[in-house]
């Protein structure tokens, strides 16, 4: 992937604006990338000991309960990509806002959109096999978008930071979803309390590895990698996005709304999420039950963060994060950790991305332009 | 509807306001000497746990608030290094505080505790009753129920102000987040000032967290700030980074808060699932009247770099 064309971001940000959050993130150098992708995830990991040694647990005991729960059994493997499924396809909406210059930290909550649209067209709506899945997804998908475009429409019109209407929104959704769920909700289950309908046969992403739970949805995530990878890099709306996400004064001179792209990154990106929570609703939990995320929009900053908000560094940080998600029911089971040790995790790879500017700004002084 | 629209509704609409009132007042000093604080969230939270732990530990609810307040500073301190020392950027810096906030706080319940999810009871903050005020007809029913951060923080607004406009100290906190590289010209130290601008800010987000562990409910649950320090941005934006308004936007979305709470128990026929939502939405659609960001500080968010 070295081949991956950045938008020149040295230009001075416009006065009163701030720079963009991508221009210190962005991978450059497929080597050094690949370095500063390793040493960031094994600091995160060695400063989380002394973390764990609070708790009151032994760090190296820690280590291996998570390592052994996540790759030494054929379960745990399947469990780790399923895990990664999520976190892979969030991981990208993330990304693909942060390219176009904005924070979506609503990724949650849109995710718990796509996944209850995309749960009860499963179970309300009579299709074919194959279409119905799709039409699920889309489904999910839309709804999501169409929950994004508020913070799209507030920031691109308003000028209303991102971060805090996304947020909001998050709450906004939490409630909603819990609400159309809860006893004499629109959407409840007859059967299930808190949960929709169970979604028909023909809606489900089918399982591929026996007795396992792993999906179909891993293969959809795959692709969604060289799509969001292609769109970015070789189609004019994508090379749209990242020159507003690198300097919008650029963008305008050269002919380029920054709003209407604004509003269409924000919108993908929340498409996107909606359809992580779509396939873990159609391949894993085959209906919508309240509060079926652990948290994966949130991961989801730390994954395209970790990483350099690339399309195949995603890939790779999406699957770091799923060796964390499904270890971490052994490190909680054996070692008697906390599954939250994985937030703090998260936490400490963002910090260490952050900080990563310093190293970056150093490099590039000794080196020649 | 009788009993919703009452001086209760008053009374809880202050004690709902006191910990956006603290934390957007930190946001407000951060932001005015050029420093975005997305983490208010994040010391918020720290700010309660810490103020229940060392509250459980000494049987002293005003050593827990002191723990709280240095917790808050600390915070702070992390947040000036990421964003004024290394020059990091200041959105992705904070994101990384208010995740470790919520990973931290959430994985220590258990070891400290021993029970998942919330701490035991803890002393709680007491509340002030005053000799005379409470013969005063309506507002000494008020007066006489609150604590002193509550005091401390409807006081905030005039003293913040005063800071802010009238003295030398908040003169050259506004410059930094006006024009830092001006303020620097004539001799001020701006990455100084910025420094003693977001400790501050965490020390005073902080102590909102404490607030709502420490005199509201006397124990602390996991995720328990349920993104208040994101309304206190929100009421801070809203007020236009103006001490007087922001005050008003926060007991706007205090009095949200509180018709929503009162409004479960006195049987209106909404779902209560559903009002949980109120103060968000109140907080979204008093943002969507906000026109441009002509009124933001012109340097915040951007690193000031010395030559």
């Amino acid at each position: 992937m070295s081949t991956v064309i950045v938008p020149p971001v040295e230009t001075p940000p416009p006065k009163g604006g701030r720079p963009p959050a991508t221009a210190a993130l962005v991978g450059r150098h497929g080597v050094r990338t690949v370095v500063l992708f390793v040493g960031t995830a094994l600091a995160a990991l060695v400063v989380a000991a002394p973390i764990i040694a609070i708790a009151g647990a032994n760090p190296l005991d820690a280590y291996r309960a998570l390592f052994e729960g996540s790759l030494g059994s054929q379960r745990g493997l399947a469990e780790t990509l399923v895990a990664t499924t999520p976190l892979l396809v969030a991981g990208l909406a993330v990304s693909v806002a942060f390219r176009g210059g904005l924070f979506n930290i609503g990724v949650e909550g849109q995710l718990v959109i796509g996944g209850l649209v995309a749960g009860t067209i499963g179970a309300q709506a009579t299709l074919p096999p194959v279409v119905h899945v799709v039409v699920a997804m889309a489904g999910g998908a839309a709804a999501a978008a169409a929950w994004a475009l508020i913070p799209a429409l507030l920031k691109a019109y308003r000028g209303v930071h991102e971060v805090i209407t996304t947020i909001m929104l998050n709450y906004v959704a939490f409630a909603l979803s819990t609400y159309l769920v809860s006893p004499g909700g629109l959407l409840v289950s007859k059967t299930q309390p808190s949960a929709t309908e169970k979604v028909k046969d023909t809606a489900v992403l089918p399982r591929v590895w026996a007795p396992t739970r792993l999906h179909a949805g891993i293969f959809v995530a795959g692709a969604l990698v060289a799509v969001t990878w292609w769109f970015l890099f070789r189609t004019r709306a994508g090379y749209r996005l990242r020159m507003v996400g690198g300097n919008p004064t650029a963008a305008r001179f050269n002919g380029i709304d920054p709003r209407r792209v604004t509003v269409q990154t924000m919108c993908l990106s929340g498409a996107l999420a909606g359809l992580a929570g779509a396939i873990e609703v159609l391949g894993v939990h085959l209906r919508y039950f309240d509060s079926f995320s652990p948290g994966y929009g949130f991961d989801a900053i730390a994954v395209a963060l970790l990483g350099a908000i690339t399309p195949v560094g995603v890939a790779a940080s999406a699957l770091f994060f799923g060796v964390l998600r499904s270890g971490s029911v052994l490190l909680q089971a054996r070692a008697g950790v906390s599954r939250d040790m994985i937030t703090v995790i998260s936490g400490l790879v963002v910090a260490f991305v952050a900080a990563r500017v310093v190293l970056e700004r150093r490099l590039s002084r000794k080196e020649p332009r | 509807m009788n009993g919703i629209l009452s001086i209760n509704l008053v009374l809880s609409g202050i004690y709902l306001s006191t910990p956006l009132l603290l934390a957007a007042f930190g946001g407000l000093l951060s932001e005015r000497a050029g420093v975005i604080n997305i983490a208010l969230e994040g010391q918020m939270l720290l700010g309660a746990f810490a103020g229940v732990a060392a509250a459980w530990w000494t049987h002293s609810a005003v050593l827990g608030l002191l723990a709280a307040l240095a917790v808050g500073a600390l915070t702070g301190l992390v947040h000036a290094w990421f964003s004024v020392t290394l020059r990091t950027d200041q959105i992705v810096g904070a994101t990384a505080i208010n995740l470790l906030a919520v990973g931290l706080t959430s994985a220590l319940i258990q070891p400290i505790w021993g029970q998942p999810g919330t701490s035991p009871s803890v002393p709680k903050f007491g509340r002030i009753d005053l000799p005379l005020v409470q013969h005063l007809p309506f507002v000494g029913r008020i007066l006489d129920h609150l604590s002193v951060l509550d005091w401390a923080a409807l006081a905030l607004a005039p003293v913040v102000w005063i800071v802010l406009f009238r003295t030398p100290f908040g003169l050259r906190l506004r410059g930094c987040g006006e024009n830092p590289e001006a303020t620097a010209s004539v001799g001020i130290d701006v990455v100084r000032v910025r420094y003693q601008a977001v400790i501050l800010s965490g020390l005073l987000a902080a102590a909102g967290g404490a607030y709502l562990s420490l005199v509201q409910v006397g124990v602390f649950q996991r995720e328990m700030t349920q993104g208040r320090g994101f309304i206190a941005l929100a009421a801070m934006i809203f007020g236009k980074w103006r001490p007087v308004p922001v005050l008003g936007a926060c007991l706007l979305f205090g009095m949200a808060d509180a018709f929503q709470v009162r409004a479960q128990t006195a049987g209106v026929h909404l779902p209560h699932e559903l009002l949980i939502a109120l103060p968000y939405v109140v907080a979204l659609a008093a943002l969507a009247t906000f026109v441009g960001r002509s009124s933001a500080p012109a340097a915040v968010g951007r690193a000031y770099v010395k030559d």
